[in-house]
C-alpha cells in the first residue's frame, strides 16, 4: 500500500478533490435554506468538473474532457440556474427546509462513509488504492444523497439530492474507469438535463394542485386508509 | 438492418412531428398510423431475423429472443394506440384534458415506444439504461395528465423512486464495466452485450456479483418487484388508460428483460467460481420473484379501485415470470416466455376494458362500477373473459403458461410447488369476489353506453385463446430458438 505522500501530486490532487466533493454532500445534508442548498450543488458540480478535468489530464483520455465541460456546463451552471430560477418564481427561495436533528443526520452520514469503506475493503479486486477509494466514495456520495432525499420534505431539496445522487455515479464512473464509452455519457447527460427541466415544470404543478411544495402534503395515495 | 432502422426511427421521427401537431384528432391518426407502420416494420424485422439469422452488429443485436419482444412491443402499442383514439376523444369531451395536454400525450406516447425498442434492440448497456431511464422520462408527465392532486403525487412518486431505483442500475453498469475494462482492452466494447458474453468466464466473479445485485435492485423497481413496487400501482391507476396499458403490457416486461440479459452474463462469470455459488443470480430472481407473487396476491384483496386491482395483479405475474427466468432450465424459460407474451396481451386487453368500464361507471371505484353486461355487453363480457384468462383458466394461454412454470418447478424445487400453487388460488380468489357484482347484476339508473373499438381486446384474448389451444409451430420454433438462446438448451 502506497502512502498518499508518495503518490505523484497529480493523483494527491485527484485524491483532495474527491474528499473536497464528499465534504459538500456532507454540506448538502446540513444546509437547511434552500437556496444555500442549490449554491452548494453547484459547487459539487464544479468541483466534479474540475476532478475529471484533472484525471483527463492524468490518464491523457481527451474524451474525458468533453465529460468535464459537459458536467460543468449541466450541473455547475445549467441545473443550478434552472433551479434558482423556479425557486425565484415559486417564491420559496429564502424558504427554510429544516434538517431533523442535524447532529444525528451528519453523524449517521459519517457512518455511512465507514460502512462505504468497510463493504469495499474486503473485496480483493479493489486492491489498487485508487480503485478501492473511487468506489468507496462513491458508495459514500450515492448512499448520503439518499439519506439526504428521505430527510427532507420540500420537492426542490429533495431534487437536489436527486441530483447528487447522480453526481455520486458520475463519480464513479470518473474515478473507477477512467469514464464511459462517449454515446452512454451523452445519453445519460441527455437524460439528466431531460429530468432536470421536468422536474422544474413539476415544481408548478405539485405548487398547482396542493398549494405547497411540501411533499409530505402528498399523502392521498396509499394502501392503508380508512 | 434497414428493417431495425424503420422500426426505431417511425416512433423516434413521428415523436417529433406530433410535438407539433395542435389538432387532437390528426394527432390521433397520427400516432395511430405511425405504430401500424411500427408494427408492419417489426413483423419485417422478424422475418429477416428468423429466415437470414439475427443483426450481430457492434451497436444493435437482435436474435430470436428480443426480435420476439420487439414484436410484442409493437403490436401492443398499435393495438393500445387503437383503442386510445376514441378512449381519450371522450376523455377531451369531459375536458380531462385539453387540446394541449393532447399533444403532449401523443408525443409521449411515441417517445415511450421509442425508449422501449431502444432498449430491447441496443447491444450496449450503457444505452440500455439511458433508453429505461427514458422511458420513465416519457412517461411521468403522462401519469400527471389529469392534474389532480392524486395524479400529481403518483407521477412524483413514479418519477423519485423509479429514478432512484434506476440510479442503482447505473451504479451497477458502471462496475460491470470496471470489471469487463480488465478482460476487454477497448473501452467502446466493454459495454457491449455481446463481447460480455463471450467473455463472461474470465470475468471477475465477485464484483460481477456485486454488480449484479445493484442491477436487480435497479431494474427490478422498474419490473415492481416487491418490496420496490409501490409507484407501480399508483403509476397505473392514476395516468390514463392507455397508458396503463402500455406500463403493465409492455414497461415491465422489458425492464424483466434487461435483468435476464445481465443475468446470463452473471451465470458465466460465476459458474467457474468454487468460492461463490454459482447460481446466485437465479436464486436471487427466484426470492424475489416469489415474494412479489406472494405479496401482490394478498393485496389483490384489500383494493377497491379497479385500476389498483389489475396493478397489483401485473406486480403477481411480473414475479412469477422473475421466479421462472430464475429458475433457468429449458422448461421454465420457454414457459417464462409464452408467460410474458400472454400476460402483456391479456393485461393490456384488461386495462382496455377497465377504460371503458370506468368511463361507463364514471369512476374507478369499484363499489360504484355495476351492472356492465346490461349497460354494454361488449365491455362486461370483454372484462369478464379477460379477467378469466388473467387468473389462468384453460382454455386460455395463461393456463399453459402457468402449467409449463408449475411443472418445471416440481421437477427442480418441489417444495416451492406448494407456495405457488397457494399464491395461484389467493390471486384468483382476489380477483373474482369484485368481479361477479361488476359485471352482472343491475345497473345503475341513467348508466349510458359509450362510444368504442372493440376490435383491440377481441384481437388481443383471441390470441390468448389460440395460444391456449395450440402453440402454432413456427411459434414454438421461434421460443425454442429464445429457449436455446436463454437456457443454453432447446426444449423441443
Amino acid at each position: 500500500m502506497t502512502a498518499y505522500a508518495d503518490l505523484p501530486l497529480i493523483e494527491q490532487a485527484i485524491r483532495t478533490f474527491a474528499a473536497l466533493i464528499l465534504v459538500t454532500s456532507f454540506a448538502l445534508l446540513a444546509q437547511s435554506r434552500v437556496v444555500a442548498a442549490i449554491q452548494v450543488f453547484a459547487w459539487q458540480g464544479f468541483l466534479l468538473a474540475a476532478l475529471t478535468a484533472l484525471v483527463a489530464w492524468n490518464s491523457g483520455l481527451t474524451h474525458l474532457y468533453i465529460s468535464a465541460a459537459l458536467t460543468l456546463a449541466l450541473k455547475a451552471l445549467f441545473i443550478p440556474w434552472l433551479l434558482i430560477r423556479q425557486a425565484r418564481r415559486l417564491g420559496i427561495l429564502r424558504d427554510l427546509d429544516a434538517v431533523i436533528r442535524p447532529g444525528l443526520t451528519l453523524m449517521a452520514a459519517g457512518a455511512l462513509v465507514i460502512f462505504c469503506y468497510n463493504v469495499v475493503v474486503p473485496v480483493r479486486e479493489f486492491t489498487q488504492v485508487v480503485t478501492r477509494d473511487a468506489i468507496a466514495v462513491s458508495l459514500a456520495l450515492v448512499m448520503i444523497a439518499l439519506l439526504m432525499l428521505i430527510t427532507r420534505r420540500k420537492a426542490i431539496t429533495q431534487v437536489v439530492a436527486f441530483m447528487s445522487l447522480e453526481n455520486g455515479l458520475f463519480f464513479a464512473a470518473v474515478t473507477a474507469t477512467q469514464g464511459m464509452p462517449m454515446v452512454v455519457e451523452l445519453g445519460i447527460a441527455f437524460d439528466v438535463l431531460i429530468a432536470a427541466v421536468i422536474f422544474g415544470v413539476f415544481f408548478f404543478h405539485i405548487r398547482d394542485s396542493i398549494e405547497s411544495l411540501d411533499v409530505d402534503q402528498l399523502s392521498r395515495l396509499r394502501e392503508i386508509n380508512d | 438492418m434497414i428493417a431495425l432502422a424503420v422500426t426505431l426511427l417511425m416512433p423516434a421521427l413521428t415523436a417529433l412531428v406530433l410535438a407539433f401537431v395542435r389538432p387532437a384528432p390528426v394527432g390521433t391518426r397520427i400516432n395511430m398510423s405511425a405504430t401500424t407502420a411500427g408494427f408492419a416494420a417489426s413483423v419485417w424485422l422478424a422475418w429477416n431475423v428468423l429466415t437470414q439469422g439475427g443483426i450481430h452488429g457492434a451497436q444493435f443485436q437482435v436474435d430470436a429472443f428480443n426480435v420476439y419482444l420487439i414484436v410484442l412491443t409493437s403490436f401492443v402499442g398499435m393495438t393500445t394506440s387503437i383503442f386510445s383514439g376514441p378512449y381519450m376523444a371522450h376523455e377531451l369531451e369531459l375536458r380531462r384534458v385539453t387540446p394541449r395536454r393532447m399533444r403532449l400525450y401523443h408525443a409521449s406516447f411515441q417517445g415511450f415506444m421509442f425508449t422501449m425498442l431502444l432498449s430491447l434492440s441496443t447491444n450496449n448497456l450503457g444505452v440500455l439504461w439511458v433508453a429505461l431511464e427514458g422511458a420513465t422520462l416519457a412517461t411521468v408527465l403522462l401519469v400527471s395528465l389529469y392534474r389532480t392532486p392524486e395524479s400529481i403525487e403518483a407521477a412524483w412518486k413514479y418519477f423519485i423512486l423509479c429514478g432512484v431505483g434506476i440510479a442503482q442500475a447505473l451504479f451497477g453498469t458502471i462496475l460491470l464495466y470496471f470489471a469487463a475494462a480488465r478482460v476487454v482492452p477497448d473501452p467502446e466494447q466493454a459495454l457491449q452485450w455481446s463481447v460480455l458474453y463471450a467473455h463472461a468466464a474470465q470475468l471477475e466473479p465477485v464484483v460481477v456479483g456485486i454488480a449484479f445485485i445493484f442491477l436487480l435492485i435497479g431494474y427490478g423497481t422498474k419490473v415492481g418487484l416487491v418490496p420496490l413496487h409501490n409507484w407501480l400501482p399508483d403509476a397505473h391507476s392514476e395516468g390514463p388508460t392507455p397508458m396503463s396499458a402500455v406500463l403493465s403490457g409492455l414497461l415491465l416486461n422489458v425492464a424483466l428483460y434487461a435483468i435476464i440479459r445481465i443475468k446470463m452474463i452473471t451465470d458465466g462469470a460465476l459458474a467457474s467460481g468454487v468460492a461463490h455459488d454459482p447460481h446466485l443470480a437465479g436464486k436471487l430472481m427466484m426470492g424475489f420473484g416469489l415474494l412479489s407473487f406472494m405479496i401482490a396476491g394478498l393485496f389483490l384483496h384489500r383494493q377497491r379501485d379497479i385500476k389498483r386491482l389489475f396493478s397489483y395483479s401485473s406486480i403477481e405475474h411480473m414475479g412469477l415470470m422473475t421466479f421462472a427466468f430464475g429458475l433457468g432450465g429449458p422448461l421454465a424459460t420457454f414457459g417464462a416466455l409464452l408467460h410474458m407474451t400472454v400476460h402483456s396481451l391479456t393485461k393490456s386487453a384488461i386495462f382496455v376494458t377497465v377504460g371503458h368500464a370506468s368511463q361507463i361507471a364514471g369512476t374507478q371505484k369499484i363499489e360504484h362500477i355495476r351492472g356492465l353486461v346490461r349497460t354494454q355487453p361488449v365491455v362486461g363480457w370483454g372484462l369478464l373473459v379477460g379477467s378469466i384468462a388473467i387468473a389462468g383458466f384453460p382454455p386460455f394461454g395463461v393456463f399453459t403458461s402457468e402449467f409449463l412454470l408449475l411443472s418445471a418447478t416440481m421437477k427442480s424445487w418441489p417444495w416451492l410447488a406448494v407456495p405457488l400453487l397457494a399464491g395461484l388460488a389467493v390471486a384468483f380468489a382476489g380477483l373474482f369476489r369484485h368481479l361477479h357484482s361488476m359485471v352482472f347484476g343491475p345497473s345503475p339508473a341513467g348508466q349510458q353506453p359509450i362510444p368504442l373499438n372493440p376490435v383491440p381486446v377481441a384481437l388481443h384474448l383471441a390470441f390468448v385463446l389460440w395460444l391456449g389451444l395450440s402453440i402454432p409451430a413456427f411459434l414454438a420454433r421461434w421460443f425454442d430458438e429464445a429457449t436455446r438462446l436463454i437456457s443454453g438448451s432447446g426444449l423441443l
